[in-house]
């Protein structure tokens, strides 16, 4: 196992791409991200691998699509009002299958909003701001450890599944520092590897005329455009089941149980221990991938858990999920704050103990 | 017995989805002519984004992606980087290269990507139906200039070789035309002038191509070669515009 | 097993981050668990700066802070906005140099530092944030002195590696 090493959070996720293997990086500042183009810009040409600032978010997707249509692996990064200019290119990523790995180190909304870490962007993320029937998964993490080794994962699971794959995080998570351990350089695929590894890519067809490709999302005939569409949800089922993950404690005999993913979770951790120390028992399911979101996890509260709270940074934007988890078993309610501000977990606590009592 | 003349193998055999009179045909054909005899087939990548350029990856026996509306030179970018080696086009209309697209373009000349941009300029959005293009001319009637564009509520057309050959990053830049055979082989030399100095590697290359839309522009096509010499060439003069110092 | 929170404030330019960073690697090198978490805002020269770091012997959930152990206010905003935030009979440390003001509180421990003399004293101004850092890990054991020099010998490499005496010297003002 390598050493520990101090590092922010952008910083450390942007290495992780390179680790990763994500040999091309296409990206425009925005803040809270704008460590991980520096960091890419500096680190990228000497590793063998490419930085190029694009023109605009738009054109740093549509780079990436190039690239990722071209074989490569691609890594790129902005923040909420970036990630919804990028959204056409999604649309286009989904449907004509191209991997990428996509970075939304989130903040306030909507419009220009503010710069303060927020989670209003789930919908944007979950749900998609692109045109059309498609679908990405998105993974949050809640500490820069877990956020370097998603990073690191997107990759193959970009390739495996031939769709881009989100990651989520927060200008907190963006900003701090941990202590993290870097995984081992995965080698950068070279053109050999993606003749012999991606038949659909395109890199000339060579003498042979015919393997000729073409990645496309065109289809005029409704029926054609209809069963590619279904050939994607066939995909996106089996995604559902290989992709979702969460994690959980507490739920065997909780009175409360929090909902809450990415920073948020932590904080709440640390409100769980609070109630803990008054008496309350408390429990959490913290979503890691948030498409597909862990409904299941839901099965496992106690028939005795009075509530379930979901604990967001937006006006309540996952707890639509989590209502469909809770099926109606329990009461659901919102604990929140919005426009950057990250409430203390001693606020979590008492807005919890609030909610408690009048049930 | 020797053959005088053989279909090129740069186009799929595969009829186009042009309409009668459509000089888009033309460019395709003079783009992947040059291709095929520069023996690039197989190394080569077309990028072809939104508008009746879309479809060209279906006609062009070349590996090739679609693009959305005025992205190609971006995505094409993506490329280049992935594959140094490889021959890269976008094939672009004007709706989709000089209105949506204008700061991928611009941004990609001035990079100096080292790719070849073939754009085909008539005056009109062709797969919407005939709908005021940036480059429509003055007085030119569309379905959202019924009356004839008129400077000032549409401003002047935009004359994209003059523009581009202003950035240093632009190493060539040709306009030519489609309506007369002599026109067609002086087109062709600037496709392979583009695609030579596209191996240089040395910036971006970019060749004009004044085309027809006789369907949109309600004329006939032999009328619709003419209105290329008559109206769109004095707006739009033939030529070259930039090329590297030793050429000239 | 114990939590340290800590909560570093002031203007930018006098070292605030660079403080908490310390503390932060210092006790990675402790194999503790750490988080520091800085203020950031549009990049304006002599804003306001501000960092929080927890330090525990488990994982640190919460990187964020509702109250800290010791808190440090280089500046009298920082003082004045930060003061409620010291935990009921912890510490707080004031820049005197520049403050002349003193928190309102009394159920508090006040831990008074004229970093700008005492850094000039040693012989460089600029060592200031490095008396305060020193007056913080005294006051708070939340790291060892020595982890913190051997962090200086890791950020303070090649050309900068002529500053480790200096800011050794003014960090070990305290131990005398």
């Amino acid at each position: 196992m390598s050493e520990k090493v101090l590092m922010k959070g952008n910083e450390a996720f942007a290495e992780a791409a390179i680790r990763g293997g994500c040999r091309f990086y296409f990206g425009y500042p925005i803040t809270p991200q704008s460590e991980i183009p520096e960091y890419m810009s500096r680190e990228l040409p000497k590793r063998g691998g490419t930085f190029l600032q694009a023109e605009s978010e738009l054109g740093a997707i549509n780079a990436a699509y190039g690239a990722g249509a071209a074989g490569g692996n691609v890594f790129i990064s902005s923040s909420s009002p970036g990630i919804a200019l990028m959204q056409e290119g999604v649309s286009f990523l989904c449907s004509a299958e191209v991997p990428v790995v996509m970075l939304n180190v989130s903040r306030g909304g909507p419009g220009i909003g503010g710069i303060q870490p927020g989670q209003a962007d789930y919908y944007q993320v979950t749900r998609g701001g692109g045109n059309g029937d498609y679908r990405v998964p998105v993974f949050a993490p809640s500490s820069i450890q877990e956020g370097v080794d998603l990073i690191y994962e997107a990759p193959v699971l970009a390739d495996e599944w031939r769709n881009p794959i989100m990651l989520l995080a927060d200008g907190m998570l963006g900003q701090m520092m941990e202590p993290v351990v870097l995984p081992e350089q995965r080698p950068f695929a070279e053109s050999a590897d993606i003749r012999a590894k991606k038949p659909w890519a395109l890199k000339g067809y060579g003498d042979s005329d015919k393997n000729k490709a073409v990645v496309k999302s065109l289809r005029m005939q409704p029926d054609d455009l209809e069963a590619h569409v279904e050939k994607l949800f066939a995909k996106y089922r089996e995604a559902e089941k290989a992709l979702v993950r969460w994690e959980s404690e507490g739920l065997e005999d909780a009175d409360v149980v929090f909902v809450a993913f990415g920073t948020v979770a932590r904080l709440t951790k640390e409100a769980i221990e609070i109630l803990a120390s008054q008496g309350v028992k408390a429990g959490l399911i913290r979503p890691i991938s948030l498409w597909p979101f862990p409904y299941q996890a839901f099965d496992e509260i106690s028939p005795k858990t009075k509530v379930v709270i979901s604990t967001e940074l937006s006006m309540g934007q996952m707890i639509e999920d989590v209502k469909v988890g809770v099926n109606g078993r329990y009461p659901v309610e919102l604990i929140h704050r919005t426009g950057g501000i990250v409430p203390t977990s001693l606020e979590v606590a008492e807005k919890a103990r609030e909610i408690l009592a009048k049930i | 017995m020797k053959p005088v003349f053989e279909y090129t193998k740069g186009m799929c055999r595969v009829d186009t989805n042009y309409c009668p009179g459509c000089t888009h045909g033309i460019a395709l054909r003079l783009i992947m002519e040059v291709l095929d005899e520069m023996g690039r087939l197989g190394d080569t990548i077309a990028v072809a984004p939104i508008g009746c350029a879309v479809l060209a990856h279906q006609f062009m026996n070349v590996d090739g992606c679609e693009a959305a509306h005025g992205r190609a030179p971006a995505v094409a970018s993506g490329i280049r980087r992935v594959h140094p080696d490889k021959t890269v086009l976008t094939y672009q209309g004007d709706g989709d290269l000089a209105s949506i697209g204008m700061c991928e373009i611009m941004h990609a000349a001035a990079r100096g990507e080292k790719f070849s941009t073939f754009f085909i300029n008539n005056g009109i959005y062709g797969m919407t139906g005939g709908q005021m293009a940036p480059t429509t001319l003055i007085g030119q009637r569309s379905t959202t200039s019924q009356d004839g564009r008129t400077r000032e509520q549409a401003g002047m057309p935009l004359k994209m070789c003059e523009i581009l050959s202003g950035l240093d990053g632009t190493v060539y830049a040709e306009r030519v035309a489609l309506n007369s055979p002599a026109h067609v082989r002086a087109a062709k030399k600037a496709v392979r002038r583009a695609f030579e100095l596209q191996d240089q590697r040395i910036g971006f290359t970019f060749v004009e191509f004044l085309s027809t839309c006789p369907t949109n522009w309600g004329l006939t096509p032999a009328d619709a070669m003419k209105w290329v010499d008559e109206k769109v060439i004095p707006y739009y003069p033939l030529g070259v515009y930039k090329q590297p110092e030793e050429a000239k | 097993m114990s939590t340290h929170k800590l909560f570093f404030a002031g203007s930018g330019g006098q070292g605030i981050l660079l403080m908490g960073q310390m503390i932060t690697y210092a006790a990675m090198l402790e194999d503790k668990s750490a988080t520091f978490l800085p203020s950031y805002g549009p990049e304006m020269r002599g804003g306001t700066a501000n960092c929080t770091v927890v330090v525990s012997d488990k994982p640190v959930s919460c990187p964020l802070i509702y109250e800290a152990d010791a808190v440090v206010a280089m500046n009298l905003p920082s003082l004045l906005k930060f003061e409620s935030r010291v935990k009921p009979g912890d510490a707080m440390l004031l820049n005197t140099s520049i403050l002349d003001q003193r928190p309102t509180r009394t159920d508090i421990n006040v831990c008074e530092v004229a970093v700008n003399e005492i850094a000039m004293e040693l012989g460089n101004i600029r060592t200031a944030n490095m008396v305060m850092l020193g007056a913080v890990v005294r006051t708070t054991g939340v790291v060892s002195q020595e982890s913190i020099e051997k962090v200086m010998h890791k950020i303070f490499t090649g050309k900068k590696a002529e500053l480790i005496g200096l800011n050794t010297k003014a960090f070990e003002y305290w131990k005398k």
